[in-house]
């Protein structure tokens, strides 16, 4: 029996954990480090049609137990990582999941259809929720009409299940989980990062050069959980959560409260190790708790 | 290889006023391999601060396996690193980037090397490794003012050294350039680390010139993931951006765009 198991749309996961999108690039720098194969799975960085080189600098920020961003989807576009980045990663035994992102329906559609056959990518995550790019990103993810319409799109073209990456930037994150659903997601990845700026104290000028950045780490855990809470009550799909997770604590959490698996960000930054030690650390917290496997944890907040 | 290891605090002075000279011991040492490569520590194992800090490297010593940063302690991060004490571990990840290439200047011939302030410690080093395989340096540090001068006896040790403070209250005065146009170029190749302008004006003065700079800018992985430390380039590469990170920090001259 292997106690930390998950199988998901379009996903075996040997364990639940993952490093986000956006946090780990496409790997190649985390594989100095370890084997990649140990990962449940690889949300690889967004993917768009073209080449895009992002926002000015300075991207980043921190705040109170966070951080701020603005890297803008900076990616080598659709090609360069299909042969690439995809290829390279082949040669570990790890299910990708593609981050899918565009300006524009069609952007989405290409990229989706693309990179959705491309043999070690399992799943999509479709990136409704950048809050830093002027066009595309969150403009999909803040109205449930237009996130219906763009997850019908995709689903019409993609060869593996589609997940969506929800806003935490909206009045009601329900209402768009239900949309997403309706619009035949197989999935939900949430939260992407909360809007906010810092400010020099000094001279008064935001510190990122976008202005505005999205929020990460430890400080937006209680905002992610009560989101991934609210929404597991919602949808039938599965959860994939995420949002300052940095200690085993963390991942139970996120399971207890209705998520199948959990997403690493920030915390990559400051422990590049993150993910393998809590890979490491999960049977025994299982023990702890009484648990004999990963699966009886998920929404069990909700059972009490 | 890149490590991860809680390192041991060695020794910790202060060598001018808010600058910190930090000595660690640990096996991540014995990986160090060039001049110019830095390190990301945890300063706190809370989560505030929350992210790592790079620190350059100022002098290695693989013998006692122990290593040397010099720093400005002018934020949260830096002023509880410079509450360290021996004994006091500090979980450091590295060695990190690809520092100065000391292959292109050989024994007998003059190297000139340029430091703009909390840029003058990864010089030192590199100065060494210098001195060690023949070569001559020739040092031009400035600095704000005369409290913040800092390793001028280290430096004037290992050959011709220059200190030049902005308000002129210690050396001569104005800015580094001040200094160089005073100075034969007779040096086979420059090295510099310090402010981006300062890094552009020594582009546009040794045009002619083999030059190695090593750039700055806010990291958030430190490994080359995140795409935080990006810089444009110029036409002269075939690359859209570097990284400062995990391409540089030093970069020879020419390749990013200032």
């Amino acid at each position: 029996m292997n106690r930390l198991v998950i199988e998901l749309p379009g996903l075996s996961l040997k364990n639940p954990i993952m490093p986000a999108s956006g946090c780990f690039g496409f790997g190649k720098e985390y594989a100095k480090l370890y084997d990649l194969s140990q990962l449940g799975a690889i949300m690889i960085k967004a993917t768009t049609p073209e080449t895009r080189l992002g926002n000015p600098t300075p991207r980043v920020a921190e705040t109170p137990a966070g951080m701020l961003n603005a890297i803008g989807l900076q990616n080598p576009g659709l090609k360069k990582v299909m042969e690439n980045e995809l290829t390279w990663l082949e040669q570990y035994e790890v299910p990708i999941i593609a981050n899918v992102a565009g300006y524009t329906t069609e952007d989405y559609v290409t990229v989706a259809e693309a990179i959705s056959k491309a043999p070690n990518v399992h799943a999509l995550e479709l990136n409704i929720s950048c809050p830093n790019v002027k066009q595309g990103g969150i403009t999909f993810g803040t109205d449930p009409f237009v996130a219906e319409e763009l997850t019908k799109a995709v689903k019409a073209v993609s060869s593996v299940p589609v997940y969506v990456k929800l806003s935490p930037n909206v009045t009601d994150i329900g209402a768009i989980a239900k949309a997403v659903e309706a619009g035949g997601a197989d999935g939900i990845t949430m939260i992407n990062t909360l809007l906010g700026m810092r400010l020099d104290t000094k001279t008064g000028r935001p510190v990122i050069a976008n202005v505005t950045g999205g929020l990460s780490g430890p400080a937006i855990k209680p905002v992610a959980l009560r989101m991934v809470y609210d929404v597991a009550q919602q949808v039938s799909i599965p959860i994939i959560g995420m949002g300052g997770v940095s200690t085993i604590d963390d991942v139970i959490d996120f399971l207890s409260a209705g998520a199948s698996a959990v997403a690493i960000g920030t915390a990559n930054f400051v422990d590049p190790f993150i993910c393998p030690n809590l890979i490491e650390q999960l049977p025994k917290k299982l023990d702890e708790l009484g648990f004999d496997r990963v699966t009886d944890l998920v929404g069990r907040s909700h059972r009490l | 290889m890149i490590r991860q290891e809680q390192m041991q605090v060695v020794k910790q002075q202060t060598i001018a006023t808010n600058i910190f000279e930090l000595t660690l011991t640990g096996q991540l040492v014995l990986d160090m391999k060039q001049p110019g490569q830095f390190v990301h520590l945890r300063v706190s194992d809370q989560m505030e601060p929350l992210l790592r800090r790079p620190i350059s490297i100022s002098s290695i010593n693989k013998g006692t396996l122990e290593f040397t940063m010099i720093y400005r302690a002018d934020g949260s991060g830096t002023t509880l690193l410079s509450k360290k004490k021996p004994g006091d571990q500090v979980n450091v990840l590295g060695p990190l980037g690809n520092g100065f290439q000391i292959d292109k200047v050989e024994a007998g011939q003059k190297a000139l090397l340029v430091g703009g302030g909390i840029g003058v410690p990864p010089l030192f080093e590199l100065s060494k490794r210098l001195v060690e395989k023949g070569v001559q340096p020739i040092h031009v540090l400035g600095f704000q003012s005369e409290d913040v001068v800092f390793y001028e006896k280290q430096f004037q040790e290992l050959g011709e050294t220059h200190i030049v403070t902005v308000d002129g209250s210690y050396g001569s005065t104005g800015f580094v350039t001040n200094v160089l146009e005073t100075l034969q170029d007779d040096f086979e190749v420059y090295y510099s680390c310090g402010p981006t302008p300062m890094l552009g004006a020594l582009e546009k003065m040794y045009s002619e010139k083999e030059g190695y700079l090593s750039f700055e800018q806010r990291m958030g992985c430190g490994i080359g993931a995140c795409f935080a430390c990006v810089c444009d380039t110029t036409e002269k590469i075939d690359a859209d951006y570097v990284k400062v990170c995990s391409d540089g920090p030093v970069f020879p001259s020419g390749v990013v765009r200032v």
